[in-house]
């Protein structure tokens, strides 16, 4: 199931804009990487670069080399909306379809492709989804009311549940917490754990603790100068990272005294 | 802490002058095209509601207004609607094509050409309708007759020159087909970057994700673009007047050349030759067609609100 994800020599970008530069990096079968680094180094745009979302992007495109299990991510026989069933995304902002119920909303991607279901079976997905998203308490009661009547915080969980529904084989996760509460964010972190024994994921943080607490593997990206692409500076177990890193600024960027 | 000099600069009140200014445009704007709305429906009235009883001779062949007026306004819907048929499926396939489908190169050729055809006067397309289309369709009516003819709008006998309402309804449809584009375009490219990448990130192929993410959010924009196509196919005038021969009838045959004029077509064929009588009875008729559009303006918006209320709830 969970699938293993080789980066290298990898250059991002948006039109004639060199976004991220000369990434190399292992992110492994079963395990949590994290990527950190300051704002607009590039963390979303690598992220999105292993499921092919980067490339919706107008006159956005990448070179160098992604290989899911030994294919090639960009080979040209490789179909994009394949790739994305099974590599699955939390975006940095929730997005839930704005007509749709909730019940609807976690199913959305189940359905897709003219899947047909069961009602029983549709019903069992949508509570197991919601409740390992850590929403079915709240929103058991109003599964046919509309998603975006949901706060902030509901709605991202909303998009974790509706992310993990289809059981894609790697979860690419943008800063999933940044609008969560503690409960709610430990509750994900959980769901990290948990999913972890059958699936591979990637998370975007800000939060050092949360990277230090979920992941095994950590990528610190950083800008050389402003104007500079990102790149990444050090890519290591996260224990090692977090205590006893190779390069002086990802200490410094750890410890926070950064820029 | 210095000490405060009356040089300090005050802060601007929350309402300044321009703000004012523009607010009294605006509704002034706003209430102006509100009077002329009333306006014109207080002329059709005191002009038209005369027109109701007058004579028999003012409603040749027919007896009195409403069997006359209803015949048109049958003509009229039926015209429309055939050309909605054809025009919205049209439409939303070109302005679908050119949001999200056709690269850059050809989404922006294609999209001045349709803008293109709402400059042609819709005398030329009369003329063009009467002239060319019409004859050319003549093969296509025979062949409906003939595979299609159980249907009631197939019946027959096909027309040999084209003077049909098929013809006068697809002549519509191209000239409604601009605007309706032009809406639904618009609506259509600003469905949210996010809501697209929702989808697209479960892994919805294109039409899936335009099912998804781009229908819904437009929904109500592409109601206003097919009103606003109904609204001018219920009103145009020369190009069917022009295309059709007219005889007061109530047919759902649409490939026979025997068929109702609209209501708008017969005040331009009638209004010349017209006498005073004529005249009121010819302005009756457009009070008709007025309110007409605007229950059906008003009876859209209505199933509109109420599917989003349903999905509000
Ligand atoms: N759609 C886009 N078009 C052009 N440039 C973009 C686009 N999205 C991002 N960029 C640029 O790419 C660079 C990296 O952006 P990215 O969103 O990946 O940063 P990030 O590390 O995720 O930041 P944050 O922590 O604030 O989310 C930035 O310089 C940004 O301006
Ligand atoms: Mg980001």
């Amino acid at each position: 199931m969970a699938r293993s994800i080789d980066v290298s020599d990898l250059d991002i970008y948006y039109g004639d804009f060199l976004a991220v530069q000369g990434v190399n990096l292992t992110v492994r079968a079963r395990s949590v990487t994290a990527f950190i680094g300051p704002s607009g180094c590039g963390k979303s745009t690598m992220l999105r670069s292993l499921n092919r979302m980067h490339e919706v992007i107008p006159g956005a495109r990448v070179e160098g080399k992604v290989m899911v299990d030994g294919q090639s991510l960009y080979d040209p026989s490789i179909d994009p909306v394949a790739v994305r069933r099974q590599i699955g995304m939390v975006f940095q902002r929730p997005n839930p379809f704005p007509t749709m119920s909730i019940y609807d909303n976690v199913l959305a991607g189940n359905r897709l492709n003219s899947r047909r279901m069961k009602k029983a079976e549709a019903d069992d997905v949508v509570e197991r989804s919601l409740r390992r998203a850590n929403l079915w308490a709240e929103v058991k009661d109003r599964l046919g009311r509309p998603g975006m009547g949901l706060s902030g915080g509901q709605q991202q969980r909303l998009c974790i549940a509706r992310a993990i529904a289809v059981e894609p084989q790697v979860l690419l996760m943008d800063e999933p917490c940044s609008a969560l509460d503690p409960i709610s964010t430990s509750a994900i972190e959980d769901l990290i754990h948990e999913l972890k024994a059958d699936y591979t994921i990637v998370i975007v943080t800000h939060n050092m603790q949360q990277a230090a607490r979920v992941s095994d593997d950590t990528g610190f990206f950083n800008l050389k100068a402003a104007g500079q692409p990102g790149h990444l500076v050090e890519f290591n177990a996260t224990r090692k990272m977090f205590s006893n890193p190779d390069n002086a600024a990802t200490e410094a960027y750890i410890s926070g005294r950064f820029g | 802490m210095t000490t405060t000099t009356e040089a300090e600069p005050q802060p601007r009140p929350a309402t300044g002058r321009g703000d004012r200014v523009f607010q009294g445009l605006a509704t002034a704007a706003g209430i102006t095209i509100l009077a002329a709305l009333a306006a014109v429906f207080v002329f059709l009235a005191i002009e038209g509601v005369p027109g109701i009883g007058k004579p028999a001779s003012s409603y040749r062949p027919l007896e009195s207004f409403w069997p006359y007026v209803g015949r048109l306004l049958f003509g009229t819907v039926l015209a429309a609607l055939v050309a909605l048929v054809i025009a919205a499926p049209f439409a939303l396939g070109i302005a679908l094509f050119i949001s999200h489908y056709a690269p850059r190169a050809l989404a922006v050729p294609v999209a001045y050409v349709v803008d293109l055809l709402a400059a042609v006067p819709s005398v030329v397309f009369g003329l063009w309708g009467a002239r060319v289309l019409g004859p050319h369709l003549v093969p296509v009516h025979a062949w409906l007759d003939e595979h299609a003819g159980w249907l009631p709008f197939f019946a027959g006998p096909g027309s040999v020159t084209g003077k049909t309402v098929l013809t006068a309804g697809t002549v519509l449809a191209i000239m409604i087909l601009p605007i309706i584009t032009a809406i639904c375009r618009e609506v259509f490219v600003q469905a949210p970057r996010l809501d697209e990448e929702a989808a697209l990130a479960l892994g919805a192929t294109r039409w899936e994700m335009v099912r998804l993410s781009v229908f819904p959010y437009a929904r109500s924009g592409i109601v206003s673009a097919v009103m606003l196509g109904l609204g001018r196919a219920l009103g145009e005038t020369m190009a069917v007047a022009m295309v059709l021969s007219a005889s007061p009838v109530y047919t759902l045959n649409l490939i026979s050349s025997t068929n109702p004029a609209t209501i708008a077509s017969n005040i331009a064929s009638s209004f010349q030759e017209a006498t005073p009588d004529k005249l009121a009875v010819l302005i009756a008729t457009g009070l008709v067609l007025f309110v007409f559009t605007f229950a059906v303006n008003f009876a859209a918006r209505a199933v509109v609100a109420r599917s989003e209320q349903r999905l509000r709830r």
